[in-house]
């Protein structure tokens, strides 16, 4: 099955990057899930945590505040001025 | 002891001091390089997602966005200058204010008003010394440029982008820094971040990579309306390090030069020492010889 290439980065830092099999993220009008082969999206993200599912099931999960989404081919960009891994 | 010796020998031990703090100065900054370099290289990935999601909207959407459309009239343009808290740095200051003041004469001459903001106090020296104007200057920041800074600078500037020209506000924005090209040239260099030219990004996307038709969520308008600032402090936080690494190598730079300016002064001085030494002892054998000359005489 396909996976996405997932990056979080903030202002300073790349904090995360590797594969996962599906990303929830919270935009300002609400939840929006990933899955491999989605659409390019650009979304604002609002306040809230991003869920990231790993392809061995496991789940990470990221704050990040401030910052915006971007889907394209596969590949997630998660990107807020400050992102933590919980 | 001679008074010649005497002097020589002071001016040796002074500039040996010297070369110690210089020596010092440039150890440090050396080491200082490196971080700096680190955390420019550590916020390209950042600096590249934005880039890349900016040049989407705005080249896939027909959204007219009041930071990336060109003014009719430039009334009045802003300039920011990065300079360093500190000197010690060789040209550094220098290039980034005559490249700063050429800027500021090239907007006049285009019939637009300059205001500058400020980055560090030697710039804000350079203009208090000559009490010329400034809105506004940050300092004691920029050896190791905060990202809160960065904010700080960046929604001043947008703020006052976005007053209308007829409340003060500006048209343009420009930003004077030293690019750190590598350890040993740190260029001088402007560049306008309002209206945006997003064309000049980090890392220009492939010719043959096209840039896929987002979907934009909420909408092309608030997507752009969130990510410009974002995308303007990210480019002055940028810059921000770069000044900083810059600053750094030109300190290195500075004090190896004055370190071997000692150097040389150290070597010169022990030579005239040993002159004056060498010609005290040779007065002094002249003398016991003439006076044991005139005792043997005298018999």
């Amino acid at each position: 099955m396909a996976e996405l290439n997932v990056s979080v980065v903030s202002a300073d830092r790349e904090v995360w990057a590797g594969t996962a099999s599906s990303v929830v993220a919270r935009t300002t009008e609400g939840e929006i899930g990933f899955l491999p082969g989605h659409e390019p999206v650009l979304a604002i993200l609002g306040a809230g945590q991003v869920r990231i599912t790993l392809p061995s099931g496991e789940k990470l999960v990221a704050n990040a505040e401030d910052g915006f989404v971007s889907v394209e081919h596969d590949t997630v960009t998660v990107v807020a001025r400050a992102a933590s891994l919980v | 002891m001679g008074a010649q010796l005497r002097v020589y020998r002071q001016k040796i031990r002074s500039a040996q001091t010297t070369k110690k703090i210089t020596r010092a100065m440039e150890l440090i900054a050396a080491s200082r390089i490196q971080k700096a370099q680190q955390r420019v290289a550590a916020t390209a990935p950042y600096t590249r997602a934005v880039t890349r999601a900016v040049s989407a909207v705005a080249t896939f959407s027909n959204v007219d966005h009041v930071l990336t459309t060109e003014p009719e009239k430039v009334e009045r343009a802003a300039v920011l200058i990065l300079a360093s808290d500190r000197g010690l740095a060789g040209a550094f200051n220098a290039n980034v204010l005559k490249e700063a003041d050429q800027l500021a004469e090239l907007l006049r001459e285009q019939g637009k008003d300059v205001v500058f903001y400020l980055v560090g106090r030697r710039a804000q020296g350079y203009f208090a010394f000559r009490r010329r104007a400034f809105e506004q200057v940050w300092t004691g920041d920029t050896d190791s440029p905060s990202f809160e800074t960065a904010k700080e600078i960046a929604d001043t500037v947008v703020d006052r982008f976005r007053q209308p020209a007829s409340e003060g506000g500006v048209d343009e924005i420009h930003v004077v820094f030293n690019r750190f090209v590598n350890m040993i040239s740190q260029v001088p260099e402007v560049v306008r971040l309002l209206p945006l030219e997003v064309v000049e990004g980090v890392e220009a996307p492939e010719q043959s990579e096209l840039l896929p038709l987002y979907e934009f969520e909420p909408d092309a308008e608030s997507v752009l309306d969130a990510l410009l600032p974002v995308y303007i402090e990210s480019r002055i936080f940028n810059t921000l390090l770069q000044s900083a690494a810059s600053k750094h190598a030109a300190t290195q730079r500075a004090m190896k030069s004055a370190s071997d300016n000692a150097d040389k002064l150290i070597r010169d001085y022990t030579r005239l020492a040993n002159n004056a030494r060498q010609a005290e002892i040779t007065q002094q054998i002249s003398e016991i010889v003439g006076g044991a000359d005139a005792l043997v005489s005298a018999k």
